[in-house]
């Protein structure tokens, strides 16, 4: 067994001559919360595309618990357990909270290819996502129109639907951008349940949840890293007091 | 939707012979599950295609080939010619699913004039005759699709009538299950939120090309019935036209609606026949009604319906 659930070696990604992820050698250990931190524009997301294979890398090759997953597909990779989430939210508007979390669960069942069976065979998932839904604060909302949520609930929810596929790595792109102190807190304590037997990567702007959450950072800068290591160290580091927080010592 | 929506319905397709013109009657069932085979893919699968008038009219060709020249009995005519309708959407799916939105219609409207190109040139097909003469046969070998029966002084082809009506019946239920299926319910997620359905861990493309060589298929089924009730098959059936007539119905009734294709086709095929006399106005005026009802109905006539009544329909 690989130390390292993930792993990327000199990952690179160009858009048209310009880097935005240059020689980028970053290592998720098993069973921690990593995060990805660093400025606005700094090819977080991108990293996030690229390990998930929404993006090619132009060089760099990816280890998912070593076996090197750089040429497949993003349904290859999520079917290895490698389950993303979103900058903008990922729901799906029309379809209740409850039928969100099923459509993942529905996964498991392998009925996905079945045009010729009633969606009736699906019922017996319900209270597998409840579960979840109740998990996740969202029971009382089961069966509302999902576009039609507060934005911090449509979070929750894509944290119980990513849940449902029991992921090994779930990577969140920024889980509390734009949510008032309360909703922050709440997916906070998701996150810290949702490590549980789990590894996860998270790109977060919100350094108190970082602090409370990550075992390891990373902060990236212009697509490279500028420096690794806990909280307490990282945050001490200059370079990334004035590169990232803004602060001169 | 309602159950006893769904028995009215049947009582009065079972009924309407006796009260509306047979053959406009079986106009309108081809038209209508010609639409609701596109609608699965526009309204539930989120793609459009330009070049649906292919499988129509393929299936149409095929269907009269098997029937005239093969001799063989309507029923199997019929299901040769939705085979290769959905064989042919398999090809075209295949290449036009790697495209993404406009470039995916354009794709399929390509491929459907390739199609169109051989109707014209190939020796079987009958080039700008068409098949003509078709002849409708015995139903497996033993129901005589020609008979006429005299109800109260009108003579009615009914034996034909509820064989398109049972066809058309097959395809409802064909792409109504579809949709509420497992795999339906996937459609709908990528329909929604493409990369979310991706990162779930769903080949959406398989998915995608599923989607199009069922609703290739009915449309074949469209085509091969229509090729029976007319006993022609011709370039109209596989012109891009057609293509375009089906868009027109199915967002004139409502896309993604299950009613809508229903009543799309009912008024383009019911205009059609009203201002037959009109000569080639009749595009005109048809596009000028098209014009006002996606100004003023944006989700089409059972859309808006649906939104007012706070129900899907
Ligand atoms: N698909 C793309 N095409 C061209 N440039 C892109 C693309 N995606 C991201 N970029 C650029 O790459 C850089 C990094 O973007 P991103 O990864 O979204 O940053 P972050 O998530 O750290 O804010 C930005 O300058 C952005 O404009
Ligand atoms: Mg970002």
């Amino acid at each position: 067994m690989a130390e390292y659930v993930l792993e990327t070696r000199k990952l690179s990604k160009e858009f048209k001559g310009f880097s935005a992820v240059k020689d980028l050698n970053l290592q998720v250990e098993r069973g921690h919360i990593h995060a990805l931190i660093g400025p606005n524009g700094a090819g977080k997301t991108t990293v996030f595309n690229l390990l998930t294979k929404f993006l090619t890398p132009t060089t760099g090759t990816i280890l998912f618990k070593g076996i090197d997953v750089t040429r497949e597909k993003p349904a290859d990779i999520a079917l290895r357990g490698v389950i993303r989430s979103f900058q903008i939210s990922a729901v799906f508007p029309n379809l209740t909270p409850l039928e969100n979390v099923r459509l993942a669960l529905q996964r498991a069942t392998g009925t996905s290819y079945h045009f010729w069976r009633s969606d009736r065979c699906l019922d017996k998932l319900a209270g597998r996502a409840m579960e979840l839904l109740d998990s996740v604060g969202l029971a009382e909302f089961s069966g509302e129109i999902t576009g039609e949520l507060a934005y911090g609930r449509k979070r929750a929810l894509e944290i119980a639907t990513t849940l449902a596929l029991e992921p090994e790595l779930m990577l969140l792109d920024e889980p509390t951008q734009g949510m008032g102190a309360e909703d922050v807190y709440k997916i906070t304590t998701l996150v810290k349940q949702a490590s549980v037997n789990r590894s996860i990567l998270m790109i977060e702007h919100n350094l108190k949840v970082v602090a409370t959450l990550a075992d390891r950072i990373t902060v990236l800068q212009r697509g490279a890293i500028l420096a690794e290591g806990p909280y307490a160290e990282v945050s001490q580091d200059p370079r990334v007091l004035e590169a990232y927080m803004g602060v001169h010592p | 939707m309602n159950r006893l929506v769904w028995i009215a319905l049947i009582i009065l397709g079972l009924l309407a012979p006796y009260v509306v013109y047979p053959v406009f009657m079986m106009k309108l069932l081809c038209f209508a599950l010609f639409a609701l085979a596109f609608n699965l893919l526009l309204g539930y699968t989120g793609l459009l295609s330009f070049g649906h008038a292919a499988f129509f009219g393929s299936a149409s060709y095929i269907t009269g080939h098997l029937v005239r020249n093969s001799g063989l009995t309507p029923e199997l005519g019929v299901l040769g010619g939705t085979l290769f309708a959905g064989l042919l959407g398999y090809v075209v799916g295949s290449l036009a699913i790697r495209r993404q939105g406009i470039y995916f219609a354009m794709v399929t409207l390509a491929l459907a004039q390739i199609v169109y190109f051989i109707a014209l040139k190939a020796p079987f097909t009958g080039g700008e005759d068409g098949l003509q003469g078709i002849p409708r046969g015995f139903l497996f070998g033993l129901i005589d699709l020609n008979r006429v029966y005299v109800v109260s002084g009108r003579p009615l082809g009914l034996n034909l009538y509820y064989f398109v009506f049972a066809m058309f019946c097959l395809g409802f239920w064909i792409i109504h299950r579809t949709i509420h299926s497992p795999f339906g319910q996937v459609l709908k997620g990528i329909r929604e939120n493409e990369p979310r359905a991706i990162s779930l861990g769903y080949r959406v493309d398989r998915f995608k090309l599923m989607a199009f060589v069922i609703s290739a298929a009915m449309a074949g089924l469209a085509g091969a019935t229509k090729s029976l009730v007319f006993q022609l098959s011709s370039l109209t059936d596989v012109s891009w036209h057609t293509s375009g007539e089906v868009v027109l119905m199915t967002l004139l009734g409502g896309v993604g609606t299950v009613l809508g294709p229903l009543v799309g086709a009912f008024t383009v095929v019911t205009l059609q026949s009203k201002l037959s006399s009109v000569g080639s106005w009749i595009t005109v005026i048809i596009g000028g009604i098209f014009v006002v009802c996606v100004l003023v109905f944006r989700r089409g006539f059972v859309g808006e319906l649906a939104r007012l009544l706070k129900r899907s329909l």
